[in-house]
């Protein structure tokens, strides 16, 4: 077990090898009952949060989910979140580490009539991901649910609020349960998916997960200091929705272009390139590891590396330094890993063109 | 059985007579997680009590690896350059890491089973 943002949770059930291939072969269950969830009501709330986040709320319907940052004045990540809009209001999840200092950030720019309700300890939030999450879900009516959408159903008999979201570049959900419940639905989706290749997976299976999928880890990829343009997140930012907190800084960088921006380094076998470690060519700093693991799936190890924004392109060759000496890596193109989510949002995303 | 020694430090020392087996200890392994690399010496080398012989990178550090004797270096177990897991799967057996000719006396602060298990319990 390891500290994880104040909740003691496992590093692994059994091997953090065995649960990873679970994930990318038929599916993994995570308790991530950590992560922060704050229901946002009141007449405002729309307006609010437009004013908050850096993508465009207002496009969102009943039902659907969205990926967005929440930024400083001057551009730098304060969090990155999914915003959830259904019929009671909105539902935001955010990171752990970040809940506290979230709902302070929150309630310091949200008007009288909006109202911010920490419920992370009311709800809890298991994560079935995998390409045969949805076959292997005791749940019904999810095959026509699209990404980043949710809907309400019971899971096993209990109510539950599911959503086609995720952390791990597969497909699969993340499904809300009363905290007093989510036991009984832990070990039923345990039990129906029985030897059929699913295993509990703990916090190092998710870790090289998303980092196969170069889905960024908030306090590690990004943070204050890391503007949206140089985490690679501009997609999430709307420039032209109207005003929001750190606007005019992200204006400016975007017109400017980027100083620093994320690279994906390949490694040699043995070579586990580890936070803060340095990245540099020909003697020549370029910046520094944010990420770094060995991927049991490709069989080497990958890494995150915030870099000077004219330096490395793929296909380069730079020097990073692991246990005291320069190793050797390669720029590769991101995602390291192209799972069941992205073949999922790609034919999605055909049907509809 | 040979009689196996421990330090505090996490490795393993099993002694038979001047042949001296090395590794890391069930609870060493558990607390790494999945090793997937070892950086280790050759064989022929003179170590120290205590002196750092090597690495051990898991998913989630790198740890340094100390020799609990001094001896020198009579073989390094060839199968952990493909297969690391044998540290995790079997460490007190196939997950051995060096095999030692002792040049000195043994060190007198290696712990037997009950005081080994006793500074485990004080990690915890």
């Amino acid at each position: 077990m390891v500290d994880f943002g104040g909740w003691e949770m496992p590093q692994q059930y059994t091997s953090i090898r065995d649960e990873h291939f679970a994930v990318r072969k038929a599916a993994g269950l995570f308790d991530v009952s950590h992560m922060g969830r704050f229901r946002i009501t009141g007449p405002s709330t729309t307006a609010f949060l437009q004013r908050l986040v850096t993508n465009d709320v207002s496009r969102l319907e009943q039902g659907q989910a969205q990926y967005n940052l929440m930024c400083n004045e001057s551009g730098g990540i304060v969090d990155d979140l999914v915003v959830y809009c259904s019929e009671e209001g909105f539902l935001a999840v955010v990171n752990a580490s970040n809940r506290e200092k979230d709902l302070d950030w929150m309630r310091s720019h949200a008007p009288a009539d909006v109202n911010i309700e920490d419920r992370t300890f009311e709800l809890a939030l298991v994560a079935f991901q995998g390409p045969e999450a949805e076959r292997l879900l005791p749940s019904q009516g999810l095959h026509d649910l699209p990404y980043f959408g949710f809907r309400t159903r019971s899971v096993a008999g209990v109510p539950a609020v599911i959503s086609r979201t995720g952390y791990t570049g597969e497909d699969g959900f993340e499904i809300m349960v009363g905290s007093e419940r989510v036991g009984q639905v832990w070990d039923a989706i345990l039990e129906n998916g029985a030897n059929r290749g699913i295993l509990p997976a703990g916090l190092g299976a998710r870790d090289a997960a998303r980092l196969e999928a170069a889905l960024r880890l908030w306090g590690n990829d990004m943070d204050e200091t890391v503007n949206a343009y140089e985490a690679g997140l501009g997609w999430t930012v709307k420039l032209d929705k109207g005003e929001f907190v750190g606007r005019e800084a992200l204006q400016k960088v975007k017109s400017e272009g980027p100083r620093r921006k994320l690279v994906g380094l390949k490694m040699q076998p043995g070579d586990i390139a580890r936070h803060g470690a340095a990245v540099s060519t020909g003697g020549r700093h370029l910046g520094v590891i944010t990420s770094g693991t060995h991927s049991f799936f490709l069989g080497y190890p990958v890494a995150l590396a915030m870099v000077e924004a004219r330096s490395l392109s793929v296909g380069d060759r730079a020097v990073v330094e692991v246990r005291g000496r320069e190793a050797p890596a390669e720029v590769v193109k991101l995602p390291f890993y192209r799972g069941s989510a992205h073949s999922f949002t790609e034919k999605k995303e055909s049907r509809n063109g | 059985m040979a009689d196996r020694r421990y330090t505090k430090t996490h490795e393993w020392v099993a002694l038979d007579g001047k042949h001296a087996t090395i590794g890391i200890t069930d609870f060493a392994q558990s607390q790494l997680g999945d090793v997937v690399f070892l950086e280790l010496p050759k064989p022929g080398r003179k170590l120290d009590i205590g002196e750092t012989f090597g690495v051990v990178e898991s998913v989630k550090a790198a740890s340094d690896l100390y020799s609990p004797v001094a001896g020198r270096i009579s073989e390094v177990n060839d199968k952990l350059a493909s297969k690391p897991e044998l540290i995790n799967s079997d460490p007190f057996g196939d997950g051995w890491i060096l095999k030692l000719e002792l040049t000195g006396d043994l060190p007198s602060d290696l712990l037997d089973e009950d005081a080994y298990k006793k500074v485990t319990e004080a990690n915890h």
